[in-house]
């Protein structure tokens, strides 16, 4: 009888470990072996306490394994890892659960989006989020779909818009408590954006915040005439978490049309915005605007970096930012009061900021007919792929287009559902109006991509890694104080990050478009990353 | 301007024809309906050698009783009227609907309306078979080019340029080569560290790794961290044949030049 209730004990204890609670979830900084979120932890800042890996032995990293996706659309996901078990998202939204270990396949769940789905860039997916065990996941077609974690099996599906008219979504979710939060990516088809959560158990909705403000609504005076119906607003990639102000960050994406404003008078409100919502009810509690009446689809799309540092000689729970529009931020992310915010790389649309964190508009530096040459260009000083904070060596890092611009050509729009609502195009050029190369043919004078590292205190660039080529991938960091990221060359490579010095590289063949990350497993430890069409493992040697 | 053997990267290619994209120079034809930037003809340029010459040819001419080059239309006369047969085509003829969004067709409109405005200065074609001879001969065309599989492998490979780019394009490219490199046209030199250079035609360029073809045809592979320098040259290094070729001459090369229609099959 003893021996049975052991049993019993046992096997509960072991079930009840599976499960991935909310505490867990709050506390996933504690047991690094695992990659619960996203980000790895709710602060979004892609830093891990395994340190296994050194800057002396990183050298002998080896691939493990691969897995290779049936498919050629981009991999961008972050998988999560839950005891042994890797999760990701083979694009555009096959849920793949693996053997982190051998990366062998325990099952995979295929979610077939509607033909009718409208991506501007790509079938892309960028993971999942897990509570207890269900996971989640968004899809292309703008559903939000509930699996089981052990069989695979769908738990819950809801959709959330209409595909045709350009909503789907893209992100990994985030989960809080007992709610799953979403938006949606479109920002190029005249969407409406918001950001809405649901209740993780039923998938019934339980709120939602406009992140395009209509008339009656906070910020709705900033839409000229009935141009807030096709605002844009787009949500690409995960929030982050500060569990003691109970509120959620996210990151905005541009106003539509994205280069022509003319339709749209305003300040656009929320878009290019950082919005600072209650997980609770999703009650706006402050935002801040990066770009007023954005016109060169600069997207805050970036994954929202929460640190506590010392600013100005007290300490201050702050957001640290990388913006696409080129300036590095740092705000208090319980007020959202703007504390600094440096250029980054070259920035030729704004020069510096008023005394209420407002950029000061270089006049003349606007899209046209006829083409204005514009730093950062289209693509932006950064974008979606995510950057990383080491509270070890207080440096934050960002996968940053250095020296690049674009020619934004203004043209007029029309709304149809469906379409694309560009307003124009962002034309790669260099400084004399000459195309530049594509991958792999490119002179520095052209744009080059880096990562960067910077001191959030002083915004001070302590360190460049250059590449010849521009980069959409992550950064992670470690507690060994190693840096792992890739780009657009098909390398994947460490960097002592106190340095900038490259420590290893490994040719992993295609574009790396997705940010790394890190578990162990019976005290061995992998760094892991997808690219091209793969995932790759590595690990020391045993 | 023979080819020499001798130490690889010691002498600049003779000729590297390059073809430049695009009529920044030309004005919107007189009484047409719309307005375009020379971004819109530029890629509607781009549209149209994609889809349209093997059928229009790069004239627009190709079809009989069509001229796009000189505006003469069977069916259109404003640009509503062409671009709604651009995207939907012509039901019960050859023209097939093109999956184009409205801008993208509106910008081979700007195109066809710029090709018929810069057609008043028709450029000379003379005989093709005295072009083939300067081309040959004379201009040591072959020295950097290759037509069906003869010549140099340093330039771009010449076989289809009839079928890519007009007459006056070409000219352009023979008399004017400095307007404009392709980046993917773009030479290279490599420094080692012990003193030896290297030049030819940049393949792949990354943080690690150099890759080109030699002025000797071979395919090269250097490790940074065995190079002392990279520079990749963006100008072009084929010298412009104005006061070098004589006008007939040159008309003759352009003859041969557009005569080049490649062997692929040519789909309707």
């Amino acid at each position: 009888m003893i021996r049975r209730v052991a049993l019993l004990l046992f096997v509960t204890g072991a079930a009840l470990h599976a499960q991935v609670s909310f505490d867990r979830l709050l506390r996933a900084a504690n047991e690094p072996q695992n990659w619960l979120t996203y980000s790895g932890t709710y602060t979004g800042q892609r830093y891990s306490e395994l340190a296994q890996i050194t800057p002396a032995n990183v050298k002998d990293l080896q691939p493990q394994w691969v897995f290779q996706a049936r498919s050629l659309e981009k991999f961008e996901a972050t998988p999560l890892v839950v005891d042994g078990v890797m999760y990701t998202v083979q694009p555009p939204n096959d849920i793949v659960a693996i053997d982190a270990a051998t990366g062998r396949t325990f099952w995979m769940y295929s979610h077939r989006p509607s033909p009718l789905a409208r991506l501007c860039c790509g079938r892309v997916n960028r993971g999942l989020a897990i509570l207890g065990q269900t996971l989640f996941m968004g899809t292309i077609d703008g559903h939000l779909i509930a699996v089981d974690a052990k069989s695979g099996r769908l738990v819950w599906d809801v959709s959330l818009t209409r595909p045709e008219a350009g909503y789907s979504l893209t992100l990994a979710p985030l989960v809080v408590k007992d709610k799953v939060i979403v938006g949606p990516a479109g920002g190029e088809y005249g969407i409406r954006g918001f950001l809405t959560a649901f209740d993780a158990k039923t998938g019934k909705q339980v709120w939602r915040f406009n992140t395009v403000a209509g008339p009656g609504e906070p910020g709705g005076g900033s839409w000229g005439g009935e141009s807030w119906k096709t605002g844009g607003g787009s949500i690409w990639v995960t929030g982050s978490y500060d569990p003691d102000a109970n509120l959620t960050y996210w990151g905005i994406g541009n106003a539509g049309p994205d280069r022509n404003g003319d339709s749209r008078p305003g300040d656009n409100l929320y878009t290019a915005s950082v919005v600072a919502l209650d997980a609770d009810t999703g009650r706006l509690k402050w935002h801040y605007q990066f770009s007023p009446h954005d016109e060169f689809d600069q997207d805050a799309t970036q994954i929202p970096v929460l640190a506590d540092l010392p600013w100005q000689g007290r300490p201050r729970k702050l957001l640290l930012w990388a913006n696409r529009n080129g300036f590095f931020y740092v705000m208090d992310r319980l007020t959202g009061e703007f504390l600094s915010g440096r250029p980054f790389v070259r920035v030729t649309w704004a020069d510096g900021f008023d005394a209420h964190g407002r950029p000061k508009r270089i006049p003349g530096q606007e899209p046209t007919p006829r083409g204005t040459l514009v730093y950062p260009g289209n693509q932006g000083a950064t974008n979606w792929y995510n950057p990383s904070f080491s509270p070890r060596t207080r440096l934050f890092y960002v996968p940053a287009w250095v020296n690049y611009a674009s020619l934004f050509i203004k043209r007029p729009q029309a709304y149809v559902e469906g379409q694309y609502f560009g307003g124009g195009e962002g034309r790669a050029t260099d400084a004399q109006g000459l195309r530049t190369a594509t991958n792999n043919l490119r002179t520095e004078d052209e744009g080059y991509g880096a990562i960067l590292a910077i001191d959030p205190l002083t915004g001070e660039r302590k360190w460049e890694y250059k590449m010849v080529d521009f980069t959409d991938a992550g950064v992670l960091t470690t507690a060994s104080d190693l840096l792992f990221s890739g780009g657009r060359e098909g390398d994947f490579y460490a960097l002592d990050a106190r340095t900038g010095a490259r420590l290893w590289k490994f040719t992993v063949g295609g574009q790396v478009q997705s940010g790394p990350m890190t578990y162990s497993i019976r005290g061995r430890q992998y760094v892991a990353v997808s690219a091209g069409s793969s995932f790759y493992a590595f690990a020391l040697p045993r | 301007m023979n080819r020499t053997p001798g130490s690889a990267g010691s002498r600049v290619p003779a000729l590297v024809l390059v073809l430049v994209v695009g009529f920044p120079w030309l004005g919107v034809r007189p009484g047409a309906q719309r307005a375009y930037s020379p971004l819109d003809v530029e890629d509607g340029q781009r549209l149209y050698l994609n889809a349209c010459t093997n059928c229009h040819g790069p004239e627009g001419n190709a079809v009989p009783g069509i001229d796009l080059g000189r505006g003469q239309f069977r069916r259109a006369s404003s640009d509503n009227d062409l671009i709604e047969i651009v995207r939907r085509g012509i039901p019960g003829t050859a023209m097939p609907p093109g999956n184009y969004s409205n801008t993208a067709a509106t910008q081979i409109v700007a195109y066809l309306r710029a090709m018929a405005a810069g057609g008043t200065t028709p450029t000379a074609i003379g005989d093709a078979r005295r072009g083939r001879a300067v081309f040959e001969g004379k201009g040591q065309c072959l020295t950097c080019h290759q037509v069906n599989g003869i010549g140099s492998r340093l330039g771009p490979d010449l076989s289809e340029v009839g079928r890519l780019g007009r007459a006056s394009e070409i000219e352009q490219a023979v008399l004017d080569p400095h307007r404009e490199v392709l980046p993917q046209n773009r030479t290279v030199t490599v420094t080692t560290r012990d003193g030896a250079r290297v030049s030819g035609r940049l393949l792949h360029h990354d943080t690690f790794t150099v890759l080109l073809l030699d002025s000797e045809e071979n395919l090269r592979s250097f490790d940074k961290s065995n190079v002392r320098d990279v520079t990749v040259i963006k100008t072009n290094p084929m010298p412009s044949y104005r006061g070098t070729l004589a006008d007939q001459e040159v008309a003759d090369l352009v003859g041969y030049l557009v005569s080049l229609k490649g062997t692929r099959a040519l789909t309707p």
